[in-house]
């Protein structure tokens, strides 16, 4: 288990320096640079564009731009805004709870009424009932989430008058409510169905036959050895899906204003800020690889069958 | 209609004071699923019954509803598609298809319980061998987990698992198929009930170990003194181990007899083929004997007797008269206990 554990995150070094790198070049690409950005419509003195860049290192090549990059990042100097002159990890360490937040948000919600809906729908596999929460999660699996957004934002926020259609840059629980909603809503139509499949085929298990032939009542048959069997999927997909919550977030944050990472990476590019936004990626990445090995040792945890060397 | 429990020399039911009757009573069990091709008639009138101390082995093809009929005595049927028309099944008199469900669940593992024939898909592959077999104790005796525990310890020891105390912990694939087995035997003998149902217990083991697991399942019965219900294709067992048997076929019981004298003289020609076609040492080389044909549809049973396009003494009147279990008697009348045959012509071939 301990090589296992040091091999994944030896393997994270690669991925590490891959996406970065990635990230870094596809700025680089970007028409564009901050400089210019930061003169806007006004006409500046080719010289002085020219000079400016020079100081920020803008004109080397892209390698040296890059290793220079992650030399500081190895010194914790996530970098500085050349428009606002703030430090990139000052930005970080502001979106990062809120969207962090929001995630968790969407997490919950997703968990809760994901599973519950997929166990309700599974226990009675092929009835009305079934196939009408069936149904009811193709909508939610084929609608974009900016539009379920963009719907209830309206439906919400300008018909009912229910709450506010943007969210305040305290970012409060009550507020991100409905954004939680949104974004967890394609997460939440997969973990039903998931848990609905795979509670309506443990529920044919020869196991299960036994749990009652032993006399054991209804709800130790359910509770402990249907449920047992039947989330270790709905749990090995949950844990990636928190990092796909992450990134998701950058939508729904669109839509209802809210000042987490999304904002600040789409701020950053429009001033082509590059150091913020690979750093800000960098941090989803790493978060997302951290994500997944836990669930693939969690995964050891709920099956004992499984043994990783 | 006559039923098989006036087999003679039966050790005494335990318990015997509060009841003299048979322990479980299966009296014209009807069984049917519906699927999407029509209804499957599994089950079609069988009776059976078992007194304590008593094994009874079911014998018959594949298909001819063995399992269906454990199920519905068990309570374990698929319903739906699975529906039980008609039937009683007694159990110490009391009918318990029309017990409710709480009632019915306090039987199951206490009072009947049940050992099935592939023991790894049967346990609980994400809970310990330990956790599975302390569980009943749990439920139906209220221990601590700690106290269960120990009993699970107790029961593995039992059943002879090595180093019981420190494989408690294992989980079923960690065992090996007859250890496995074993484990089943215990979770089935946890609570010492009065019969057990064995679904093909050693089918799925290798020959050496199907005798050691038979061995203990018949000696842990002769101890506690429970009836036995022994499903099983295998004739060999049989003669071993059972007091009585019954054959079925599509669904019904068409022999039923004390063990021995079914060997001896079958009185219904699927008995007969049956046992022709166990391989025996003295005629090597020769061909092996097979009934011919395949079992019926069970969607459209053949009208008369079920056996009638296969059977070699098929006459007019078997293509449309059910023949019901009658009592088989000796040539001059003599009573023969605990025999019948559902045949038209049980005579002839027992005497013929
Ligand atoms: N859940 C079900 N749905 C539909 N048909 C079923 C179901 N369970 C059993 N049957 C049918 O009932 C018939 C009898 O099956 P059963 O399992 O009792 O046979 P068996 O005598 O135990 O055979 P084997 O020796 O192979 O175990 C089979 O033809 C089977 O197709
Ligand atoms: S009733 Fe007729 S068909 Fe059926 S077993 Fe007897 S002889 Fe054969
Ligand atoms: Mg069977």
């Amino acid at each position: 288990m301990g090589r296992y554990v040091a091999r994944r995150l030896l393997q994270m070094i690669p991925v590490f320096i891959g996406s970065t790198l990635l990230v870094f070049a596809m700025m680089y690409a970007l028409p564009g640079d901050p400089v210019r950005a930061l003169a806007g419509e006004q006409t500046v003195d080719p010289a002085q564009i020219a000079q400016m860049k020079k100081d920020l290192g803008l004109d080397l090549p892209l390698w040296h731009q890059y290793l220079n990059y992650l030399g500081n990042l190895f010194q914790g100097d996530f970098g500085t805004q050349i428009a606002s002159g703030r430090p990139v990890a000052d930005i970080i360490s502001d979106a990062f709870p809120i969207t962090i937040r929001l995630a968790l948000f969407a997490f919950t919600f997703t968990v809760l009424v994901g599973i519950s809906i997929g166990i309700f729908a599974g226990l009675k596999a092929d009835t009305l009932r079934d196939r009408g929460l069936l149904v009811l999660t193709l909508v939610l699996i084929s609608i974009p989430s900016f539009v379920l957004g963009y719907l209830l934002q309206y439906f919400f926020a300008f018909q009912l008058g229910w709450v506010d259609p943007n969210v305040s840059t305290e970012a409060a629980p009550g507020e991100l409510l409905l954004p939680a909603v949104v974004l967890g809503s394609l997460s939440l139509a997969y973990v039903a169905r998931l848990t609905r499949t795979s509670v309506a085929e443990n529920l044919r298990a020869d196991y299960m036959r036994t749990a009652v032939a032993k006399g054991l009542p209804r709800r130790r048959v359910i509770g402990v050895h249907l449920m047992r069997n039947s989330l270790i999927p709905v749990v090995t997909f949950l844990g990636t899906d928190l990092g796909a919550l992450l990134g998701g977030a950058v939508v729904t944050e669109g839509i209802f204003n809210v000042q987490g990472v999304g904002y600040a990476v789409f701020e950053a590019l429009r001033h082509r800020e590059g150091a913020t936004v690979v750093g800000i990626v960098t941090l989803i990445v790493v978060v997302y690889l951290v994500a997944s090995l836990i669930v693939d040792l969690l995964y050891a945890v709920l099956d004992p069958r499984i043994r990783y060397a | 209609m006559t039923i098989i429990d006036k087999t003679a020399d039966v050790p005494a039911p335990r318990g015997s004071t509060e009841n003299s009757g048979p322990l479980l009573d299966v009296r014209d069990l009807h069984v049917e699923f519906k699927t999407r091709d029509g209804v499957v008639k599994a089950v079609n009138g069988v009776n059976y019954s078992v007194a304590a101390g008593e094994t009874l082995a079911v014998l018959g093809e594949s298909g001819s509803g063995k399992s269906v009929t454990a199920q519905a005595i068990m309570g374990i049927l698929d319903m739906p598609p699975g529906r039980i028309p008609q039937g009683e099944i007694l159990f110490r008199g009391e009918d318990m298809l029309t017990m409710g469900y709480e009632e019915r669940r306090k039987i199951r593992g206490q009072k009947i319980a049940m050992i099935f024939q592939d023991a790894l898909s049967s346990l609980n592959p994400v809970l310990t061998v330990g956790y599975q077999l302390a569980e009943m104790f749990r439920v139906h005796q209220g221990l601590s987990k700690k106290d269960a525990k120990a009993k699970a310890i107790e029961l593995m020891d039992r059943v002879r698992i090595p180093a019981a105390k420190e494989r408690v912990n294992d989980y079923p694939h960690q065992f090996s198929g007859g250890m496995r087995q074993r484990i089943m035997i215990a979770m089935a003998l946890a609570l010492e009930p009065d019969l057990i149902i064995a679904d093909e217990p050693t089918t799925a083991l290798d020959v050496t170990v199907q005798a050691q697991v038979m061995d203990l399942l018949a000696e842990l019965q002769r101890e506690y003194n429970m009836g036995l219900i022994l499903i099983t294709h295998d004739l060999g067992v049989v003669a071993d181990v059972a007091d009585k048997i019954a054959v079925m076929y599509a669904g019904r019981i068409v022999e039923t007899a004390p063990v021995h004298e079914l060997y001896k003289r079958p009185a219904h020609p699927y008995t007969r083929g049956l046992l022709d076609s166990i391989p025996r040492l003295d005629q090597k080389g020769q061909e092996l004997y097979a009934i011919k044909g395949l079992p019926p549809n069970l969607l459209k049973i053949p009208s008369g007797c079920a056996f009638n396009p296969r059977c070699p003494k098929a006459q007019d009147i078997c293509r449309t008269d059910v023949p019901l279990l009658a009592d088989v008697t000796e040539q001059d009348g003599g009573e023969l206990p605990g025999r019948g045959s559902a045949c038209h012509f049980w005579k002839e071939q027992i005497h013929g």
